[in-house]
């Protein structure tokens, strides 16, 4: 059959969502940051929001989120993004408000301003990329950066007795009474991406129904930080990430 | 008939931002300021204007929520004294690099460090430089009455957006914390979610329209030859609030053959030091500079021409009276007196040393 002929709606299997952008990503191959990037694209044109919705990037690899999907951004400051959605949300309480951050923003030097949007109760959603290390100042030590695990600044392994213990953030911010949905997931197969999106789409529903603070870890890897191939990444996350941040519902209400 | 009310200068803050349209004020307690909140919880205005309050949890994050909501084109205030406004200055470079307008009140104390409670101009350097890390500048209201305190908030709000630049009012301990009756003007309503995109929608994050590209507000460049166009639009921006924007005001200087420059607390205590010393026979005056940025450069090369020398008092070691020097060039001499710490000078103070100065 012709190629013309089969380019019909109903055969259509796949397309690329229009909120993504055609800009090349600049992620290192590997990254689970596009694959995100695309889930929560689909999840606003899903819910038909694009008009609606404020995103704010973080300071570190997704600072460039602005440039992927296509609605309107704020940039913050190192950590600061949980503030910057709280005034987003309660002066415009119409709109959809999410934060992307990564575990240097949000676990290091963001802690204060995500634990008290949290404890607030902030209507906005929070999604938070875990992998462990500091990717775009080149693979130091981050607060999640695991027991024993090698970086730029742990050459010879995290230590406890030197650098303290990986944070829990996830697990922190479930105790707390202002969030209604914690939930850890990943992005590293076809199985974890339809759940992870479904808890995207869940999240951004809630932040129209006046219940709290939803966030989402996402366990991802760091290939380039990590010094391993993609594929041998996934697999270290598997065995050494997801025993430590384990997957699945912490919070539902 | 219009309403007068008597309050402090801090309160005057809080019933001039509920009066002139203010969406949203994002502030963490510290003395000698507190009453604008407290006095902002107690009028909850969110029933009447429809404004948003919130106390947050630190000076860093009340700033970072004035991004957040500048961005969205709503006019959002915070209010703090220095040692919070030094926390607030990463803020504040984000605020003038993304091109963001807002207000933040500084009701200064003495300092360095934790200091005291008591008035102070210390602050000086910090807010009319910069304050943050990058070239940028913000504009600078020095209210010297508590009338003052009311009425510029409107008038920050009005210039923040004119330019889209971060506008201060910096006041002391005296101004925020004396009480003068206030005339309040008739209020402004707070904008509609059309007028917004009519006016800012052409940059703010109001959330992305079909007809127009995403709004993205950011200070990244990354690129140093973007970055340096950046820095010459702020540059021409500066440029052009220097040429349209300068407030001052004078005291007795038809015939001055000696000018006292003072703003804040310290112009309305020169006021007095005027009195006495004209009927001592001095011809004195007064140039009181009303933004100190854009500072009044012509004002005061003018007077360099007329007077025979200038004194600089400030509630601090001497930093206003640098810009003043810059001026004057040489040309004539300027002398400065200040106190520090929270130590406020008396009229008497001043004039034995004015009479010192001429000498």
């Amino acid at each position: 059959m012709e190629r013309e002929k089969l380019i019909k709606e109903e055969n259509l299997a796949y397309r690329k969502t229009p909120l993504l952008t055609d800009a090349v990503m600049h992620y290192c191959p590997g990254c689970t940051h596009g694959t995100i990037h695309k889930m929560i694209a689909e999840v606003i044109e899903d819910m038909g929001i694009q008009e609606k919705t404020i995103g704010i990037s973080p300071v570190g690899c997704a600072v460039f989120a602005y440039n992927y999907i296509d609605i309107d951004w704020q940039q913050a400051a190192h950590g600061r993004a949980p503030a910057l959605a709280t005034a987003i949300k309660r002066l415009n309480p119409y709109k959809y408000v999410f934060t992307y951050q990564g575990d240097g923003d949000l676990a290091s030097i963001g802690t204060s301003e995500v634990i008290h949007a949290c404890n607030r109760g902030e209507n906005i959603v929070i999604i938070f990329i875990n992998n462990a290390i500091y990717g775009m100042t080149g693979g130091q030590m981050a607060p999640t950066t695991l027991l024993g695990q090698i970086t730029s600044t742990t050459p010879y392994g995290r230590r406890s007795d030197l650098n303290g213990f990986p944070l829990k953030m996830t697990e922190i911010v479930a105790k707390l009474d202002g969030t209604c949905y914690v939930t850890r997931q990943s992005a590293h197969t076809p199985l974890a991406v339809r759940k992870c999106k479904k808890a995207i789409r869940k999240a951004f529903e809630n932040s129209m129904l006046n219940k709290g603070t939803s966030f989402i870890e996402i366990v991802s890897t760091c290939n380039s930080g990590w010094k391993l191939s993609p594929v041998k990444a996934n697999k270290w996350m598997e065995e050494n990430m997801f025993p430590f941040y384990p997957l699945g519902d912490v919070k539902d209400r | 008939m219009s309403e007068k009310i008597l309050m402090k200068g801090n309160e005057a803050i809080a019933y001039g931002a509920i009066r002139c349209g203010c969406d949203g004020y994002f502030g963490y307690p510290i003395t000698p300021q507190s009453e604008i909140m407290e006095t902002l919880m107690e009028l909850q205005p969110w029933e009447s204007t429809g404004m948003v309050v919130l106390q947050a949890e630190s000076e860093t994050a009340s700033i970072n929520m004035l991004y957040g909501g500048a961005a969205t084109g709503k006019k959002v205030m915070t209010s703090s004294s220095s040692p919070g406004i030094s926390l607030m200055c990463e803020g504040l470079s984000y605020l003038a690099g993304a091109e963001l307008p807002c207000l933040v009140v500084n009701v200064m104390r003495g300092g360095p460090g934790l200091g005291t409670i008591q008035p102070s101009q210390a602050d000086y350097f910090q807010c009319v430089k910069g304050g943050g890390h990058g070239d940028y500048r913000m504009i600078v209201l020095a209210p010297a009455s508590v009338q003052e305190m009311y009425d510029f908030v409107d008038k920050a709000f009005s210039l923040a957006f004119k330019y889209r630049i971060p506008a201060m009012i910096l006041a002391d301990g005296v101004i925020g914390q004396m009480m003068e009756k206030v005339e309040l003007r008739a209020p402004k309503p707070r904008r509609s979610e059309e007028q917004i995109e009519r006016e800012c929608g052409s940059w703010a994050t109001t959330g992305k329209k079909p007809d127009r590209e995403r709004n993205v507000i950011t200070s990244l460049a990354l690129d140093a030859p973007v970055q340096e166009q950046f820095n010459i639009k702020l540059i021409n921006k500066h440029k052009a609030i220097e040429e349209n924007e300068v407030l001052y005001s004078t005291y007795m200087t038809d015939d001055a053959e000696y000018l006292i420059i003072a703003y804040g607390s310290m112009s309305r205590i020169a006021e007095a030091v005027i009195d006495m010393a004209r009927s001592e026979g001095y011809k004195l005056g007064l140039l009181r500079p009303i933004t100190l940025f854009p500072f009044p450069k012509k004002a005061i090369d003018a007077f360099t021409d007329r007077v025979k020398s200038i004194l600089t008092i400030e509630l601090n070691a001497g930093q206003m009276v640098e810009d003043v020097r810059l001026v004057v060039n040489g040309r004539i001499p300027v002398n400065f007196y200040g106190r520090y710490g929270g130590m406020v000078p008396s009229p008497d103070e001043i004039l034995t040393e004015f009479k010192k100065s001429i000498k």
